[in-house]
């Protein structure tokens, strides 16, 4: 156990490396000068070298690179060329958005998907199987986006049960903020719950025809106990992968739900400090993004093991 | 059909409806099978047996299954007529089952001491520290070593023949009247077939129980059986006590089962030089047949078995044969 645990965690670290490597790199080659954009077009070439000098810019790849994981890896922040403000700051507060907001989507996702996707196996190729696949594939249709701004002409416009978008910050109003992205979080949860439905059906349906599920009924186990204790646990292993990268996903930011509900979230950030050449929230942010994707699948490989007695064998 | 069967059998139908057209996989078998005796049923794969099985057990799902019968009696319940709560209460209480491939057949991710507990919390409700007490001593009994120390184990740890004798420790914790064990040994090692099949008996021995053991396999039959049934597509083709069936083996099918047995030293049942095989197949259950099921794999069959299909004739004492020899012997050709 300790020694899966152990390599998953070194796996982590390598794949972290080779992230920030590829993050810098790209950001690296391409074009768009962020000392011309901050001094506008017509600043001198003398003032323009000044200020690449004073970013670090002219310095070689590899300096560059050993600068920005040695602050990173120190806590040090760089300062965003846009926003005046320490980055770590900036995505902090975008994260205390972005973080619940993926987490609350996740819980609609789950509350949602598995009950409908138990019905649907136990009821298979029968009408209500037939009404959640139908509602299901009505779900993978639905872009995201349409469905939010449903939700606020229906809930916000129409019922005035919620603000139509925007987030009063945590610290001001906790109950208002909460509130702010229930809407948000159901749109996206409501469609990532169509896919792990779906993926429910399905893995009950191969675990349901398992010998040691005929085994459980032939002990005369009720049929609550062969469903919940002996399918379900066993057909939630390749639903955990996906629910894990939905999440990664997710806290990656949303972009166009949060621009639907002018939310200040991770997205939004990445979206406008790319549009300003703001470099030094891009990488950071980026990197974030892909450290939360990795993360997520650490914590599902971990999830495996705990689930899976067999993982420790390999 | 006595009276005093524990489990009786009376004409039993189960057919399978699939979108390629109705299939009927159990034909008409009557079985009895008294208290604490075994009884051996024996085919080729796909003959009907296991289906059988499942359908006293209920655990074949309705649809595709469509079961009916004359009767199915146990222990004078009419299994039939019951709801499927109260079939539930029968199954791994009074009647318990073990399969043919213990490497699948246990959860994978649950400890076995908890799996063998299972029937025992939820048939006599007893608290989670006496069913694992009661697991332990029965894990004990099937000889699994160091017994109390493995209940945390979970199934891929342990071997083929370890699993299997975890699945019958699980089914007999209950102390159930008819244990019906399908291909217990086949999925085993040779000489952990003969190590579970004597276990089984012991078991027997101890708890009184009554078996009903499926298998393609004359000689698993021959070492635990005390009467044989042998089945071919869905029908009982020949019924005797199991030295009388190996003695005097009256249908050609039996006949080929017992011939194609190897026998150290190449002498087989019947005595025959060299090892036979069966040609051709079973028929597919979707196979509508006129005349006896077995014509087209029968070296003596003539015009009457192609056209009817033979009834159940008796050819000695608790002994009979699906076969029209019974009536024309005369068509036996000689070679057999």
């Amino acid at each position: 156990m300790l020694r899966y645990f152990l390599t998953k965690l070194a796996t982590l670290v390598v794949l972290l490396f080779l992230v920030s490597l590829t993050v810098f790199t790209v950001l690296f080659v391409l074009p768009g000068d962020p000392a011309q954009i901050i001094l506008g077009i017509h600043a001198t070439p003398e003032s323009l070298a000044r200020l690449r000098a004073d970013l670090g810019l002219d310095r070689p790849f590899f300096a560059q690179y050993a600068d920005w994981v040695g602050n990173l890896v120190q806590g040090r922040s760089a300062l965003s060329i846009h926003y005046k403000m320490p980055v770590f700051e900036l995505v902090a507060s975008r994260l205390a958005v972005t973080g619940p907001l993926a987490l609350l989507a996740m819980v609609f996702a789950v509350v949602f998907a598995l009950p409908l996707g138990i019905y649907a196996a136990r009821h298979q190729n029968r009408p209500q199987d037939l009404a959640v696949m139908t509602f299901t594939q009505l779900g993978l249709a639905t872009p995201e986006f349409w469905l939010g701004i449903l939700l606020v002409l229906f809930f916000s416009v129409e019922l005035n049960w919620f603000a139509a978008g925007g987030f009063p910050g945590w610290q001001a109003d906790a109950w208002g903020s909460l509130k702010a992205l229930l809407l948000p979080a159901f749109a996206l949860g409501i469609i990532r719950a169509a896919i792990l439905a779906r993926l429910t059906r399905s893995s009950m349906l191969d675990v349901l025809r398992e010998d040691y599920i005929r085994t459980a009924r032939a002990k005369g186990l009720r049929e609550r106990t062969v469903i919940y204790v002996h399918a379900l646990r066993n057909a939630l292993i390749p639903v955990l992968t996906i629910l894990g990268l939905q999440l990664g996903q997710l806290l990656a930011g949303a972009i166009i739900i949060e621009n639907v509900f002018f939310l200040p979230g991770l997205g939004r950030l990445v979206f406008t400090a790319i549009g300003m050449r703001d470099l030094p929230v891009v990488r950071d942010v980026v990197l974030l993004m892909a450290a939360a994707v990795v993360f997520v699948n650490f914590l599902v490989d971990i999830a495996y093991a705990a689930v899976d007695p067999r993982i420790e064998l390999h | 059909m006595t009276d005093e069967a524990l489990l009786s059998i009376e004409n039993l139908r189960v057919r399978f409806r699939t979108p390629e057209g109705t299939g009927t996989a159990v034909d008409g078998v009557d079985l009895a099978i008294a208290a604490g005796e075994t009884l051996g049923v024996v085919g080729e794969s796909g003959c009907g047996k296991s289906v059988t099985a499942l359908a006293v057990l209920g655990l074949l799902a309705a649809p595709p299954a469509e079961i009916e019968a004359d009767a199915v009696r146990f222990a004078g319940r009419d299994l039939l007529g019951l709801s499927a709560e109260e079939r539930r209460r029968i199954r791994g209480r009074e009647i318990a089952m073990i399969f043919q491939e213990p490497m699948t057949s246990l959860n994978p991710l649950l400890p076995i001491g908890r799996q063998v507990a299972e029937p025992l919390r939820v048939h006599l409700e007893l608290s989670a520290a006496e069913a694992r007490d009661l697991a332990a001593t029965w894990l004990e009994k099937v000889k699994i070593p160091d017994a109390r120390r493995r209940l945390g184990d979970f199934p891929h740890q342990l071997s083929g023949g370890m699993r299997q004798r975890v699945m019958i420790a699980m089914a007999m914790v209950c102390r159930p009247r008819l244990l019906i064990a399908d291909e217990p040994t086949t999925a085993l090692d040779v000489t952990i077939q003969a190590q579970i099949l004597s276990l089984m008996r012991e078991l027997k021995e101890e708890t009184g129980t009554a078996l009903l053991l499926i298998t393609h396999n004359l000689g698993v039959v021959a070492q635990t059986a005390s009467r044989v049934v042998v089945m071919y597509a869905g029908q009982i083709v020949e019924e005797a006590p199991v030295a009388r069936l190996f003695e005097e083996p009256f249908h050609p099918y039996t006949r080929g089962l017992l011939r194609s047995i190897p026998v150290l030293g190449g002498r087989t049942g019947l005595e025959a030089g060299r090892l036979a095989e069966i040609p051709g197949l079973v028929p597919a259950i979707t196979e509508r047949l006129a005349g006896c099921r077995f014509a087209g794999r029968c070296p003596h069959a003539f015009a009457l078995c192609r056209e009817n299909a033979p009834p159940l004739f008796a050819i000695g004492p608790a002994h009979h044969a699906r076969c029209w020899l019974q009536v024309h012997p005369e068509r036996r050709r000689r070679d057999d």
